[in-house]
Formats: C-alpha cells, structure tokens, sequence
C-alpha cells in the first residue's frame, strides 16, 4: 500500500503541503546548498545496482487515477536518476530521501529559489504542485535498495 | 508501511509463480494465474524505445508474454559516440546487452531482424523463418536512412563519406578518417533538414570533432553545410564554439547557400542549391530519413515515411492493435531523442496494459532532457514535459527550454557532469548496464 502512505490523498494533502512550503527557503538554504541538486548533509549509501522487477508494491489496489498517474510519471524520472531512483552520480539518488526535503525541493526548482539549479526548474514547471509533492512523497516511501530476492 | 510492501513481496516470493493468480501488478490490474499469459506482446527492436518498454511491460505485468525482436547481439548507442568520435570515449563503453531483460525480466530476447507483417493474422516474420503471434505489437524501429534522396549519396557513398548515424562500423570508420586527416584539412558535415534523428547531435558532433582538432590538428578547419535555417540550442551552440574554438567552425545555413543537393563520395566534394562546390578532407553526410522499414512492411507509415500515432497510447492511426514508439514515429513537438524513445515506451507500455485489460490508462505525461556537450567540461541541455491537449501533443505551457546563455563556467561543468551521469542512469533503467563511480 506504497501510495497510501505516501499521504492521505485529499484534506491531508492540503495541509502537508501547507507544511512544507513555508520552510521551503529555509530548507533550500539550510539543507540544499552543496552541488546544486544534492541533499547536503545526508550520508548517502553506495551506489545501488540491485532493483525490484515488478513495480507491485507502488500501487494499491485500486489506486485512484491521480496515483496511477504519479507511479506513471515516476517511471519517467529513471532516464536520470536509475531505475525507481536509485542511482547515486553527479544526479542525486531518489529512493527513500527524505519525504520533506524532495517535497520542498521540488517546489522550490518550480518556483526558481533553488540554487545552483539547472535542468530541474525547466521540469518542475511541467507538472502541478501537488504532482510534485506525491512524486516526492513517492520516491521517499521506496525502499534505499531494492529487495534482492525480488520474484523476477 | 515499507514493512507491509517487503512482507507482501517476500511472500509473493514464497508463494512461487503459482501464487502470482492472487496478486495484483503495480497498476492495480490483476495478474493473471500461474501459468496463463496476460497476453502476448511482441516488440521490434531492442533501442531506447522497444527495450524500455520490454522491461517496463514485465514490471508493471509480470504474466505478459514479451518478446523482443533485436538482430544485434549487443546494442550501440547513438548518445556519445560523438564523444568516441571527438577521442574522449572508448566505443565499448557504448555498448550494452540484453543479459538483463531476458534473465532478470524473463523477457524472450530473440536475436533476429523482423522481416514481414501479416497484419491480418497477428504475426511477425522472422529472417529466421520463425512466425510470431502476438496480441499486440511495438515497433521501435528507429530511423533507415533514404538512400538517393540526396543524389550520390546511396550505401556505397557511405563507405567513403561516413553518415554514422547509425553506431556500428560507420562510427569507426568516420573516427579512422578524422585520424587520418592531416592537419589544415576541412571536415565537412552536411546537416538535414527537420525531422530527423536528434536535433542537436550533428552539432554536438561537429563540437566533438572541434575538441579533437584542437588538442591534435589545431590548423583544421569545420564547415557544416545545413538544409535548414536554424537548428537547436543553436545560441548556446554557437556561443560556445566561440569559446572554445575561435572561428574553427563555420556554420552556413539554406539561405546563404547551406543545402547540400549532390554529393560526389569520391571526389568528397558536394555541391549546394546554387550551384557552389565544397571539397573536404574528411566528408560526414547526415542525410534525409525515415521509420525503420519494418514500419512500412506493418502498414503504419504515411506519405511523410513516419508513423501518425494516437497521442494518448501511440497505437497507430493506420493499423488497430500496433503500437509505434520511438524515432520512427510523428510525435512533434517531442524529438526524436533516446530520452523521448525511452519515455514514450513507459507511457505506451501503461496504455497496453490497460488495453489488454480492458481499463482506462492515466493521464500521459511524457518528460525529455537532452544533453549536448560543446567541450568536455561545457555541457548544455534542452528540456521538455509533454501533454495531450484537445487530442495533441504540447510541450506543458511555461515548462522545458534551454539553458540560459552567459552561465558562467561552473555551470556548463555542471550539465557536463549531468550529461555523463544521465548517460550512466539512462543505459542501467534500459539495458540494466552498471558503470562505476
Ligand atoms: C550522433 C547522435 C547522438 C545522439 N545523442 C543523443 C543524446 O545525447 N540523447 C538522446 O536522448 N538521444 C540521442 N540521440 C538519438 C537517439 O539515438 C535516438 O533517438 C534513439 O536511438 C531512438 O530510439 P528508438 O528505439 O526509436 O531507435 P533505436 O535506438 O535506433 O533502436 C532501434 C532498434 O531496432 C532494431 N531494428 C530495426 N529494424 C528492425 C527489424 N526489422 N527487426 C528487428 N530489429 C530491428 C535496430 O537494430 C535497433 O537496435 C543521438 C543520435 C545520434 C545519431
């Protein structure tokens, strides 16, 4: 039940956000400084090479359009960041990242406060706040690694 | 709740094949029982596009029955072998198998050219004799060249006059002629006009070679012929040729005589629309192109020799049940990029699903980064997210675009440096490939 836990989509989601934005400065300049996109002061584990055959455990049963729409979306951001996000090079590992910091990075690429950005404010404009923030919410509920015992 | 999905997994585990009957894909679609096949998709080349969509068929619905169709052994990469051209990267490291799809994913690779479709009766025709049956079928052909369509210029004028725009032995044989090539020599390339495969790559190519001449042959000389008036990131190109290369590059575009209208691979000299003739000591011809003649065999080009697509899924608008990604396909305003190949394959791969299924596919969204890189540590980028808007595809209003111009150098190192790694993160998601950093 992977998107469900990203947020109770709905009343919660508005509340959330109200919660990340506000440190969005403070957050962008206390934690995002270093090599433009990297989260600064995370140890970040070794390179990653083992991943899930089967995207199964993002989705729930019956996940809602929206959902369907994020897990999409997600698969996409792999041409940079490894599949389901976790590859660390000079572009920054996704998977299991802190949900709060993604989530104000992510709006702060869009809203051009990122510092030493490049590509990522020209992508962010492309997709909705609340797109970012489960896209966020999504990367940082997967596992760092992925189960090596995975079915395929 | 990370728990609740390891423990879910673990147990799919335990279960075996046979407990799969119960599970539900990650689209919440569910999987068929152990044993019966969620149906049978048959891809056409193992690229960007068609090995992209092999994976991501068999993560989102591990019971299809996938088949991927690749002549090749191993694939080579168009991104960066204008790197290997310009010296700054060994050709092995361009290519990549397909250990992963077929061991890890289960996906039947089968190492054959497709040569016919029997649209009627659902089968591919294989060189090897073999027919197979599928429930629906990808294409992701890539380009062929059209040999003739600029006069003098057929498969015997390539071995002299490399086009190596399709990696392989050409790539090599346009590196041997740039080392040969003694110093003061001119490299010519002749430009193509809009669509053609990789809109930047002829003048990140033209930089590559810039680079190399500078360290080793400093008093050559680069003159791109072009059939066009303008060309992408064309400001942070030529800002950048500036930089790092003086006025060692010339660039004329249609108007002031660019188009190219007769090539003489012997002689390697070519001839423009008014009448004025260029020779060159090493001759790249980019010429015109179209889908991967498999498209054609399947009946899902049009007079334009690509493929007109239905934007939500890229089902084709010719044939019902084939599904065309990738180059090969009508797709503006995306490019015709690996990027774009390799997101339209995640997309389409979701509609198929949800076709074969008989549900509805989300809202597609599509996403393109393309890296170019001007010197080693100078990269530059255009970037774009895409929509269906009233059936069509658009870039999303106030997304995408390039980089600005007068960044400092710090950050053309960075999108250098994000080239590299985006190289390193596109070829591990598609071919499973592992570079260490
Ligand atoms: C010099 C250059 C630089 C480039 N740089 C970049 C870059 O930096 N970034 C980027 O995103 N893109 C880049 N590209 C573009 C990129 O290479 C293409 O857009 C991409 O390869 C398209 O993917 P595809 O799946 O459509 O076709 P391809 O990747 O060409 O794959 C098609 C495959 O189908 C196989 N095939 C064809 N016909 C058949 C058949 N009948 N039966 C069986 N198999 C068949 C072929 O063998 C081939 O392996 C570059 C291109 C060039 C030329």
């Amino acid at each position: 039940m992977r998107l469900a836990q990203m947020i109770k989509w709905g009343a919660s989601m508005q509340q959330s956000r109200k919660r990340y934005i506000i440190p969005v400065g403070l957050l962008v300049a206390g934690l995002c400084l270093s090599a433009g996109v990297m989260i600064a002061g995370m140890t970040l584990a070794e390179p990653e090479n083992e991943y899930e055959a089967v995207i199964g455990e993002a989705a729930p049963e019956g996940a809602t359009p929206f959902e369907q729409r994020i897990q999409m979306i997600a698969m996409s951001c792999a041409a940079c960041h490894g599949t389901d996000g976790r590859l660390q090079t000079a572009i920054p590992l996704l998977a299991a990242q802190p949900a709060a910091v993604m989530r104000a990075q992510l709006l702060a690429f869009k809203q051009d406060q990122m510092p030493d950005a490049t590509v990522m404010p020209r992508l962010a404009k492309g997709y909705t706040d609340e797109e970012l923030e489960a896209l966020a919410d999504y990367f940082s509920a997967l596992s760092r690694k992925a189960n090596p015992g995975s079915a395929l | 709740m990370i728990k609740d999905a390891m423990n879910r997994r673990q147990s799919l585990k335990l279960m075996g094949a046979a407990g799969l009957g119960t599970m539900l894909s990650a689209s919440g679609l569910p999987v068929f029982a152990g044993g019966a096949s969620a149906g049978r998709v048959v891809i056409v080349g193992g690229g960007f596009g068609g090995a992209t969509a092999a994976k991501y068929l068999k993560r989102l619905s591990p019971s299809l029955d996938v088949t991927l169709v690749e002549p090749q052994p191993r694939y080579i990469t168009c991104p960066f072998t204008n790197l290997y051209l310009g010296g700054i990267r060994t050709f092995e490291t361009l290519w990549h198998d397909f250990t992963e799809l077929r061991e890890k994913y289960g996906v039947r690779v089968v190492h054959e050219l497709a040569e016919d479709v029997d649209v009627d009766r659902r089968r591919l025709k294989l060189a090897g004799g073999e027919d197979v049956s599928w429930d629906r079928l990808l294409l992701s052909p890539g380009i062929d060249l059209r040999w003739g369509a600029l006069e003098g210029y057929d498969e015997a004028a390539a071995e002299k006059a490399p086009h190596a725009w399709k990696p392989g032995e050409q790539s090599r044989l346009l590196r041997r002629q740039l080392e040969a090539m003694e110093d003061g020599g001119t490299f010519i390339l002749v430009a193509p006009d809009n669509p053609f495969r990789c809109p930047p790559g002829p003048y990140e190519r033209v930089s590559m070679v810039a680079n190399y001449f500078k360290n080793h042959k400093p008093h050559s000389k680069i003159l791109i012929l072009d059939a066009k008036d303008g060309f992408s990131k064309q400001g942070l190109f030529m800002e950048g040729w500036r930089e790092h290369y003086g006025d060692m590059i010339e660039w004329v575009g249609r108007s002031n005589d660019g188009g190219v209208m007769r090539v003489d691979a012997d002689t390697l000299e070519v001839e423009t629309e008014f009448g004025t003739v260029h020779k060159a000591a090493v001759l790249n011809v980019v010429p015109p192109q179209k889908a991967g003649f498999i498209a054609d065999r399947a009946g899902v080009i049009d007079a334009s020799g690509w493929a007109p697509i239905h934007a939500r899924s890229f089902e084709s608008q010719l044939v019902e049940g084939i599904y065309v990604i990738g180059d090969a396909t009508q797709a503006a305003p995306m490019p015709k990029s690996g990027f774009v190949a390799s997101t339209q394959a995640k997309v389409t791969a979701r509609a198929i699903i949800a076709d074969l299924g008989g549900d509805t596919p989300p809202e597609p969204s599509w996403v393109n980064t393309c890296y170019s890189l001007i010197a080693p540590e100078w990269g530059i980028s255009i970037a774009g997210v895409y929509e269906v808007h009233d059936g069509l595809i658009r870039e999303v209003p106030g997304s995408g675009g390039v980089s600005p111009m007068e960044a400092d150098r710090s950050f053309r190192r960075k999108e250098a440096e994000y080239a590299r790694a985006w190289y390193a993160a596109i070829t591990q998601d598609v071919w499973g490939t592992r570079f260490a950093f």
